[in-house]
C-alpha cells in the first residue's frame, strides 16, 4: 500500500525505554505522523518543489492558531526587536514544543536576520531521503509554522532552511529574515 | 521530544488539507470523495499505528491471546497515544471489541455535546488507522470504525477477521 519512501528503522527505535521520557511521552506520535504526512504529500504532488511549499502552507495554517497556545502558555510579552524575538524563538518556544533549543547565530550587520542552528532535529529522528528526493525540504513546515505564527504578531518574515543533515549537511540551519513590520487592523488583503 | 499539542495542531491541519484539496478539484464534495478522503486519512493512520507498536513492545514479553492484545491497546498503547486509558472495553469473545473513551482527546477541541457531530469522522479517521496498523503489526487484521454519540465521548469498533 505504502511506497516506503522514509524508512522508519525499526531498529533505531531503540533508544531507552519510554519511561526515561517523562515530559514528552508522543514524540514518536508526531514524528511518524509528520512521516506519512511528507510520504502522503510525495505521492499526491509530482515533483519537491511541490511538496516544499504544501508543506510550508500546511505550517503557516498550524502557526497562525500555534501563536496563540504559545502565548497562552508562556509568559513572554511583546518583544521590543528582531534580537528580543530570536532568543524567545530559540529559548522557550523551540524548547516548549520540540524539547531542543537551537542556537542563535550568523547575525547580519543590520540585524534583521539571523540563523537558528538545530544540532538535531525531532522531525528527521530514523528519517532517511531516498536518492530520488534531493530537492525535497523535509521539514520545509517549520518554515511555515514561523512565519504564520509571527505574522500574526504583526512581522512579516521570510524563513527558510540553509542547511540540512538530512541532505548532508553538518547541522540543520534555518534562517529567518525580518521583512517589515505589519500594521494592525488593516482589512484583509491589504499590507 | 515534541509537545502533546503539536501532534493535535498538525492532525487538524492534516484533516483539513485532506478535505481541502479533494474539494478543490471539483468544487464540491459528494460521499465518494468524503470516503476517499477518510480512507487517505485512515491509511496515514495505519502507517503511524505500525511504527507505534513497534516501539512500545519491543521489549515486552509475547501476549497469552486476542483478549491480552486489546486490553494492552486500551491501556498502554491508548496512554501513549491519545494520553489516557479506553474507559470501558466490552467483546463479545467473538471478536468484536467495543473501545469507549469519554474524552476522546482529538474531539475534546471540537466540542462538548451535539456541536460539529458531522465533522466527528474526519477526525477519527486517522486514529481508527492507527489502531488497525497497531493491531496488524500484532498479528490481528481487523476493521475498527468509531462513532460518536456526544462528543468528545466516542466508541470504536474493532472487528478482529479470521483469515
Amino acid at each position: 500500500m505504502w511506497p516506503r519512501l522514509l524508512r522508519h528503522s525499526a531498529a533505531q527505535f531503540g533508544r531507552g525505554p519510554t519511561h526515561e521520557m517523562p515530559h514528552f511521552p508522543n514524540s514518536e506520535l508526531f514524528t511518524l505522523t509528520y512521516g506519512a504526512l511528507v510520504t502522503q504529500l510525495c505521492k499526491d504532488y509530482e515533483n519537491d518543489e511541490e511538496v516544499n511549499k504544501q508543506l510550508d502552507k500546511m505550517g503557516y495554517n498550524i502557526g497562525v492558531r500555534l501563536i496563540e497556545d504559545f502565548l497562552a502558555r508562556s509568559t513572554i510579552g511583546r518583544c521590543q526587536d528582531f534580537r528580543e524575538t530570536a532568543d524567545v524563538i530559540a529559548k522557550v518556544a523551540f524548547k516548549m514544543y520540540l524539547g531542543i533549543t537551537p542556537s542563535v547565530t550568523n547575525w547580519s550587520p543590520a540585524g534583521d536576520e539571523f540563523s537558528l542552528i538545530l544540532e538535531n532535529n525531532p522531525l528527521a529522528d530514523f528519517v532517511e531521503l531516498p536518492d530520488n528526493h534531493n530537492t525535497l525540504i523535509y521539514s520545509n513546515l517549520l518554515c511555515g509554522v514561523l512565519r504564520g505564527a509571527l505574522e500574526m504578531v504583526q512581522m512579516a518574515v521570510d524563513v527558510k532552511f540553509a542547511q540540512d543533515t538530512l541532505r548532508g549537511d553538518n547541522v540543520t540551519e534555518i534562517r529567518m529574515k525580518f521583512i517589515k513590520r505589519i500594521e494592525e487592523n488593516l482589512p484583509a488583503g491589504e499590507e | 521530544m515534541a509537545d502533546e499539542s503539536l501532534f493535535e495542531f498538525l492532525h487538524m491541519e492534516m484533516v483539513s488539507h485532506v478535505f481541502t484539496e479533494q474539494q478543490s478539484s471539483k468544487g464540491e464534495m459528494d460521499n465518494k470523495d468524503r470516503a476517499v478522503c477518510i480512507s487517505v486519512l485512515e491509511a496515514m493512520g495505519f502507517r503511524v499505528g505500525q511504527g507505534l507498536i513497534e516501539r512500545l513492545t519491543k521489549d515486552s514479553p509475547s501476549f497469552k491471546d486476542e483478549l491480552d492484545i486489546m486490553k494492552f491497546v486500551c491501556k498502554d498503547f491508548w496512554t501513549k497515544v491519545f494520553r489516557r486509558q479506553v474507559d470501558n472495553l466490552r467483546t463479545n469473545h467473538q471478536g468484536t471489541y467495543v473501545l469507549q473513551d469519554n474524552k476522546f482527546s482529538l474531539l475534546t477541541q471540537l466540542s462538548n455535546g451535539k456541536q460539529y457531530l458531522d465533522q466527528a469522522a474526519k477526525y477519527l479517521a486517522f486514529s481508527c488507522g492507527v489502531v488497525r496498523g497497531a493491531l496488524s503489526n500484532l498479528g490481528l487484521e481487523s476493521v475498527v470504525t468509531a462513532e460518536v454519540a456526544v462528543m468528545p465521548s466516542c466508541k470504536f469498533q474493532v472487528v478482529i477477521q479470521k483469515l
